[in-house]
């Protein structure tokens, strides 16, 4: 449908090539082996398909959103839909001709600056697929590095990451992964200090944490650090607008899930793996990179860089199988960065802080609800119902408002458990309708 | 050093403001411990709402892109990105759906995830898919995962090594290894194909897989497929094939009757949707039916009429990643799907075939092909540097960006010397083939008649040719 040839294009197109027809051109296809599409739908015309998508569209039911777990609805400015919507970001690929792609090269320059000052760090990539494989790549990343094969990994994380993780490394059957109960929902200095031994390559401190709890990350990277062990920090980029930078209390490698710079929920894809690391591992970095070079007449421009440690140079010997990665995702959290500088970043995440601590308040004072743990959280928080989360998500599907994550089905003990946050985004009605329900969700 | 755009962060002034929230009641500092809160902020660009419009719109004018320029990426197809797909994507309904929300208020989501499924299965023949792979590396990936449980759940514990062809793309050997395997690399003959007798013998009770791209890396369909897949099975191991040259098969073949397994297939090549500069991609992987039980979870499943997102599978792999893929991604794919029908699709292979064969054509005197024969999607050719004054590949790919073209995919496939490897796909116009070939045959003359001035290429360009040598001795990475 896209094609422009036409029958006189065709026509002499084959004959420009000497053959007959288009089936001639086909011929080291052999004839059993050809099939055609069977049982396929009509095409729609334009003006239905948009028809059709949107009336899928309205089958998804707008709600309310309180529900985070690394994806969050946050305001996205127009103008990072529409730059990155630009054709020239659009409908460029991996900037192989550096001289014909500076555009998007220094973008990437300046996504990987951003991530560094975010984390404190000082060497990222161009991005990965989401938080969690980010996660798997530092992982890798470390035990290589430590030349050890134990990582230590807290309850504290992500369980669709602690899956993450356990699929990437089950068919190589290293590293292994030992987990850290942390029953107060935050990893104890003294039950990762039971498990650091010499053959410890890395511990992963999550903060704020899958409860949104904040983690004392700098008590834990130097018990990790007095073993020789790497500390991989997990950290939300926008909880950094006001939080310390996990290269200042001490992580060597910092990972985040990017999503909510720029980018829209998209039931769960396309994310932003964040991957930045201190100077010392910038040749374990995975995946593309960007550096800062100059051009035969002496100006500055970028390229892909340390390409040596890639896959289509070392094949089985890369760090990393990464090729495509989520440029245009990297491209909205740039300039989303860059339209909110460090003022408006700090004033999303004190509204997440502040907005989140006062739907907890209320949620709290209702009769038969309270946080599941103490401790300084961030946007998120587990509440604990007298009833299964499920049935409490449910009701207040009833009311427009998308409650939280009920976490029973990541661990049967966490039945009860509902993780619940708030953003920028969420209102002061929508706070108040959420506790108003609450009440008669229990009953 | 003189700069052609300078960063956003030296665009920067103090107390400039691109976007203004409403102040919250309390600060951070009411609620959080002072010793979490950081001291210094990050360094991050001050400027307008303005300042940013104009300084990425200046960037983006720095690109060569498919909207402005052929970007004939062997191994990439970069074909039109339809912009009613972009519109699609992003109705509110589906980019503002929060991945945990509940199956019944995401059922227009799933049943889009579920029909594409579907489509894919009907267009490859295989049993069952999954869109959880983000990317076409992550489905090879998460194929190699797929194997090592088969073997596992048979008790087959011996079987540590994957063969990979040495035209296959690098990403094949990088994810066997991150899978834990050991990679053989089996050669392929003089006309392009895979040693069939070399495959033989290296097959044995130590293989788990055998990886081929088809058609593969020099534009040729395997003839031996299926005698390759008989091979394969009847050493116990799988045929995985990586998809990422479907274009050429879409609506022609299905790679269930080659004797396939495993296979990925990338959204963001055969299927339209944007590049991104680098992503998202998005690499759905199917299987036969014997495998299906291994596809990483969540999956998606339909029930009277209601889809349900399944996240414990007995068997299953896993996760890959967190939530339920690049579903962006994939409603582009489905829209891209359900505007043609079937007869459309096929039109979609033979129109990209036809373009590689007339650019090949046009350009086969000069630049020797690397098998003499008709291509499928794609053509490799070569430059010959003893016949053209010392001129590479590398130089005549700088030198087309001078023409007005983006560069094809050059030294690659690793084994053919000097390699262009061009991928027009069907989206372009004869008249644009026509203008590439004139250039090409153009640079062709002007490195017999004057070859510094292809061996100092680009200069037509934003910058000359730029020092990777000294970018990566060196690494600057970031603003710091």
């Amino acid at each position: 449908m896209y094609s422009p040839h036409t029958e006189t294009d065709r026509a002499a197109m084959l004959r420009a090539i000497g053959a007959d027809s288009l089936d001639a051109l086909l011929a080291q296809i052999p004839a059993d082996l050809r099939a055609g599409v069977a049982d396929w739908p009509a095409a729609l015309a334009a003006p239905e398909l948009l028809a059709h998508a949107r009336a899928l569209a309205a089958k998804n039911k707008p709600l309310a959103c309180f529900a985070g777990g690394g994806a969050r609805d946050r305001f996205v400015p127009a103008a990072v839909k529409a730059l990155t919507q630009r054709g020239e970001f659009l409908s460029a690929y991996t900037p192989y001709q550096a001289e014909a792609s500076q555009g998007t090269l220094q973008a990437i320059y300046e996504f990987q600056s951003s991530v560094c000052a975010l984390y404190g760090m000082d060497a990222a990539n161009a991005s990965l697929y989401d938080g969690a494989t980010a996660l798997a790549e530092a992982v890798a990343a470390a035990a290589r590095i430590a030349g050890r094969k134990k990582i230590l990994v807290p309850e504290s994380l992500h369980p669709e990451w602690r899956a993450v993780l356990a699929t990437y490394f089950a068919a190589k059957g290293e590293p292994i992964f030992e987990t850290v109960p942390c029953p107060t929902g935050r990893m104890a200095p003294d039950e990762l200090a039971r498990r650091l031994d010499d053959a410890t390559a890395a511990v992963v401190v999550a903060t704020p944490n899958f409860f949104g709890l904040l983690e004392d990350g700098a008590a834990l990277a130097a018990l990790a650090r007095a073993q020789g062990a790497l500390t991989i920090a997990v950290a939300d980029p926008v909880s950094l607008g006001v939080l310390e930078a996990p290269g200042t209390w001490g992580a060597d490698f910092a990972v985040g899930e990017g999503q909510g710079l720029g980018n829209a929920l998209n039931y769960g894809g396309p994310y932003l793996g964040l991957f930045a690391c201190k100077k010392a591992h910038v040749r374990h970095v995975p995946g593309r990179i960007c550096g800062l070079t100059t051009d035969a007449a002496g100006k500055r421009g970028f390229v892909l860089t340390l390409q040596a440690r890639e896959q289509h140079i070392r094949r089985e010997r890369a760090a990393s199988n990464v090729c495509s990665n989520e440029a245009l995702c990297a491209l909205a959290a740039t300039i989303h960065l860059a339209l909110l500088g460090p003022a408006g970043l700090r004033e999303v995440a004190e509204l997440s802080v502040d907005k989140a601590h006062r739907l907890a308040e209320k949620l709290a004072a209702v009769p038969g609800f309270r946080l599941r743990f103490d401790g300084p959280f961030f946007d998120e928080f587990a509440l604990e119902c007298p009833v299964p989360a499920e049935r409490v998500r449910h009701a207040l599907l009833k009311e427009g408002v998308l409650a939280g994550i009920p976490l029973g089905g990541y661990d049967p003990a966490w039945k009860n458990v509902l993780l619940v946050g708030a953003t920028e985004l969420r209102t002061g009605e929508e706070i108040d309708r959420f506790a108003a329900a609450l009440g008669r969700a229990a009953t | 050093m003189t700069s052609l755009e300078k960063l956003s962060i030296e665009k920067s002034v103090p107390g400039r403001r691109g976007v203004r929230f409403a102040r919250p009641e309390k600060p951070a500092s009411a609620w959080l411990p002072e010793s979490a809160l950081r001291k210094t902020p990050p360094r991050l660009p001050e400027l307008s709402e303005f300042d940013v419009v104009r300084h990425y719109t200046r960037l983006s004018r720095l690109n060569y892109c498919l909207d402005t320029h052929l970007y004939p990426l062997g191994s990439c197809t970069m074909k039109y990105n339809p912009r009613a797909n972009e519109e699609i994507a992003a109705l509110d309904g589906f980019a503002g759906l929060h991945p945990a929300a509940p199956d019944a208020a995401a059922q227009g989501t799933l049943e889009v995830l579920w029909r594409l499924e579907k489509m894919l299965c009907a267009l490859t023949g295989l049993a069952a898919f999954t869109l959880q792979p983000a990317a076409g590396a992550h489905g090879e990936f998460t194929g190699i995962l797929i194997a090592a449980a088969y073997h596992r759940a048979r008790r087959d514990r011996k079987r540590t090594e994957i063969l990979v062809a040495d035209s296959s793309h690098g990403t094949n050997p990088a994810s066997a290894a991150l899978g834990g395997f050991a990679v053989k690399t089996v050669a392929s003959r003089p006309d392009g194909r895979l040693d069939l007798a070399a495959l033989q013998a290296a097959l044995g009770p130590q293989t788990a897989m055998v990886m081929l791209t088809v058609p593969n890396t020099l534009g040729l369909f395997e003839r031996q497929i299926r005698e390759i897949a008989d091979a394969a099975h009847a050493a116990g191991a799988l045929l995985y094939m990586d998809g990422a040259n479907f274009n050429a098969l879409m609506g022609l073949a299905k790679p269930a009757d080659f004797g396939v397994d495993v296979l990925h297939l990338n959204l963001h090549k055969s299927f339209s949707t944007p590049h991104g500069g680098g992503g998202p991609g998005s690499g759905p992987v199917g299987v036969a039916a014997a495998l299906e039980k291994f596809l990483p979870v969540p999956r998606v499943a339909e029930k009277n009429g209601k889809f349900v997102l399944k996240t414990n599978v007995r068997g299953s792999i896993g996760r890959v990643r967190s939530w339920a893929g690049n579903v962006g991604v994939a409603l582009k794919a489905y829209a891209y799907l359900r505007g043609h029908d079937a007869a459309g699709l096929r039109s979609i292979a033979e129109n990209a075939i036809l373009n590689a064969n007339y650019a090949r054509a046009k350009l086969k005197d000069l630049f020797p092909p690397a098998v003499d024969e008709a291509c499928l999607h794609e053509c490799v050719l070569q430059t010959e540097p003893e016949r053209l004054n010392g001129i590479k590949t590398l130089d005549v790919a700088k030198r087309l960006l001078d023409f007005g073209f983006y560069a094809p995919t050059i030294y690659f496939p690793l084994i053919v010397h000097e390699a262009l490897m061009i991928e027009p796909t069907e989206t372009e116009a004869k008249e644009t083939l026509d203008a590439f070939v004139d250039a090409l045959r153009a640079i062709h003359a002007e490195a017999l008649a004057d070859p510094e001035r292809v061996r100092t290429a680009p200069h037509e360009l934003p910058v000359k040719r730029l020092d990777e040598l000294a970018a990566a001795r060196n690494p600057n990475v970031a603003w710091g």
